[in-house]
């Protein structure tokens, strides 16, 4: 996983609540059997006038203007602002696949649905909470000033505005390790191999028809 | 000290290992899987030189891209016109193969939608965890399995260590008492109680689903409750085990059976919240006041009685609130304060992990008997939720009601619930769906659906628009009177 410590980026206002995961990447594109290739598609039917497909040349399909994205002010932008309950429905870890292969390093919202929390951190995109009065207010603020950057600092868990004003945030020690150091959760937890073949063993045990190749299989009696 | 929930239990039951920082490892009982999400992660292990830790806590299905005409069906996978979802159902079949993981493929009896097979086979039980790369996960807790979607690259992580690193969740009790009204189903239950608490209303929760109306209902009942947790935002939702549970379970092909059966029962029976366990949140409705649902925009908290209308946002005053009114009215082509019963219907989508239980179909085919689909609509569809499903529908001559009624009957899959096959949506078409989400192009691109229960999909079939259920003889009848059912 891509390393996450500071971070300065150009931000990007998504002016919308409950942001569902088919919208940040719908689902024709899930098709693929790649973890990349999936920025193009980034919002797809917000992006482009017409209906995507797969594997088509993207520069050759009508753009709404009209999408922050696609407003030559907001074209390299690295950080997301956006509303409440962003990543909400699908599980597809398509969507922060799609982010971060388009260029987002960090989303900044009042709240977050759970699973596309969890998808993000394993992908290197740190996701940042802050209360809704203070994301209305860098709304207001990224409108305003053209140009606007944020610096994020992982490690101080803090954000630096442009005016010079420090937002802080909080984040679990672990998904923050996690990110600092680039690692991967499956050689982390096979470090607790041993652990997990005591508590398996317990666990076959005490229930052991949770285990098909201990079922125990003979002939049907009653109902109980 | 308090008693436990029945997710505290769950969890310790499950907990392999606690770090400091508060993260958990959790073991897993059952991993489902199917050809979308999975992928990556079976090529994530061949890249780090990696085996599944343990084979028989897997089963897999194709399901999200299957074509479900019965001609193309009879072909197997070559029948998949799409060359992008045919390579996608293939590489499902060769990991399965390569890693020595049980798959019922696309012609197999047992094939269907994850979350309908699972249950009908008895690979979720009670007691179990069970994640798959899906969100809709939460349907196995209505056996009061600990079961939630993961990301691909939890699918991995548990493919290699049959855990995953997990947070604990807040609890949160939703109880429905009293009895539903005549043609209120499971369906308007769930839709109900993301109307009251919001899409993200459970967020961070798990959420146990309790009370009267709840005991009452069937299993196919609970898994449609459970199913759409995670459209309230929680991607735990939990019922009890009660002898609808239990004799559920009876004969399914992976439950234990003999003595273990026994053993097994007697542990099933203590799944169950105490009765003086706390929850960080309770959330009572009145079974008696919940009416048929109907949805008007395109989140699933955006919904209406049958007898209601179209909310008008310049009547809202939460900002945020009111700019998602005005875009989801201007996206479904809705006005403010339409009848719900004036909303006209293109197509009808009985089916998804949802609603395409036999019990589903079976309250769609009693609307649906010796009537006929409205002119008007263009495709009304019926997909069962697994070929087993689909056989016990045919043996009962739900399949024959359908098709006399003008509905087709197809093969079964996700279909036109996210539209990843040729079912879908054209731009601008209404759908009565059974599904789950009414997400902006989710059946398709522009496409317009409101989620409703089976009995009032068939209904607005009938009827060509929306119309409440229990007034469907009176109002084809042309009778001004409304009738009781």
């Amino acid at each position: 996983m891509q390393k996450f410590d500071r971070h300065q980026g150009l931000v990007a206002p998504l002016d919308r609540a409950n942001v569902d995961t088919d919208l940040i990447i719908p689902k024709q594109f899930l098709k693929s059997i790649k973890r990349t290739g999936f920025g193009v598609n980034l919002f797809d039917e917000l992006r482009y006038l017409d209906e995507g497909y797969p594997g088509q040349d993207v520069s050759q399909r009508p753009v709404n203007p009209d999408f922050v994205l696609n407003q030559p002010r907001y074209r390299d932008a690295s950080v997301l602002l956006a509303r409440r309950n962003f990543g909400c429905g699908s599980s597809r870890e398509h969507a922060p696949w799609a982010l971060a292969d388009y260029g987002f390093r960090v989303v900044i919202a009042p709240s977050f649905a759970d699973i596309f929390y969890n998808n993000s951190f394993k992908n290197g995109i740190l996701l940042i909470t802050l209360d809704e009065a203070t994301v209305d207010r860098l709304f207001k603020a990224v409108e305003a000033n053209e140009g606007y950057r944020l610096d994020v600092d992982l490690e101080q868990q803090r954000i630096t505005t442009p005016e010079g004003e420090i937002l802080e945030f909080g984040i679990d020690a672990f998904r923050k390790h996690c990110l600092l150091n680039g690692l991967d959760d499956i050689g982390l937890t096979l470090q607790d191999d041993a652990a997990i073949r005591e508590f398996e063993q317990k666990h076959r045990q005490a229930r052991p028809w949770l285990f098909r190749d201990t079922l125990h299989v003979e002939p049907q009696g009653e109902a109980s | 000290m308090a008693g436990q929930t029945l997710y505290d239990k769950l969890w310790s039951q499950h907990l392999v290992k606690e770090r400091d920082d508060g993260t958990a490892l959790i073991y897993i009982d059952r991993q489902l899987l199917h050809e979308v999400t999975s992928p990556q992660a079976f090529e994530g292990l061949r890249l780090a030189g990696r085996k599944p830790w343990r084979l028989d806590a897997n089963l897999a299905t194709p399901d999200h891209n299957v074509p479900t005409t019965l001609l193309e069906r009879a072909e197997g996978n070559t029948g998949i016109k799409d060359p992008v979802s045919l390579i996608q159902v293939q590489t499902l079949d060769d990991n399965c193969e390569a890693f020595g993981i049980e798959e019922f493929r696309i012609n197999d009896a047992r094939q269907g939608i994850v979350h309908v097979v699972g249950p009908e086979q008895g690979a979720t039980l009670p007691g179990m965890t069970v994640v798959c790369g899906d969100s809709h996960t939460a349907t196995h807790g209505a056996f009061a399995a600990l079961a939630h979607g993961i990301g691909t690259s939890e699918v991995e992580h548990v493919l290699a260590t049959q855990c995953l690193l997990a947070q604990k969740m807040k609890n949160m009790q939703v109880r429905v008492e009293g009895t539903l009204g005549a043609g209120v189903t499971a369906k308007d239950i769930v839709l109900a109680i993301i109307g009251r608490i919001g899409t993200a209303g459970g967020t961070g929760y798990a959420i146990e689903f309790a009370g009267s109306a709840i005991r009452e209902l069937s299993m196919e009942g609970r898994m449609t409750v459970c199913n759409m947790a995670i459209e309230a935002g929680a991607r735990v939702g939990l019922i009890g085990v009660d002898d609808t549970t239990i004799d559920y379970l009876w004969d399914r092909p992976y439950a234990p059976r003999g003595e273990q059966w026994d053993a097994a029962v007697a542990d099933w029976r203590e799944l169950v919240s105490d009765g003086d366990a706390e929850f960080d949140k309770v959330v009572t409705l009145d079974a008696a006041e919940i009416e048929p649902q109907v949805s008007w925009g395109t989140s699933p908290e955006m919904v209406a009685n049958i007898s209601g209308e179209v909310p008008d946002p310049d009547a809202v005053d939460d900002e945020t609130v009111k700019h998602s009114y005005t875009r989801a009215l201007s996206y479904m082509g809705l006005a403010p304060k339409q009848k719900i019963t004036d909303i006209r219907l293109d197509k009808i989508f009985i089916g998804s992990c949802t609603n395409s239980r036999i019990e589903d179909l079976r309250e769609a085919a009693k609307v649906a008997k010796g009537k006929k689909v409205a002119d008007s609509i263009k495709l009304a569809m019926v997909v069962p939720g697994s070929g087993l499903v689909k056989r016990q529908a045919e043996a009962e001559g739900l399949d024959k009601i359908f098709l006399d009624a003008g509905f087709e009957w197809r093969e079964p899959g996700c279909s036109m619930c996210l539209a990843m096959n040729a079912d879908k949506l054209g731009a601008g078409e209404h759908c009565a769906s059974t599904s789950n989400r009414n997400f902006e192009g989710r059946q398709g691109y522009g496409g317009r659906t409101h989620l409703v229960s089976p009995a009032m999909a068939a209904a607005a079939a009938i009827a060509g628009h929306f119309v409440d259920v229990r007034r469907l003889d009176a109002e084809t009848a042309g009778a001004a009177q409304p009738q009781e059912a």
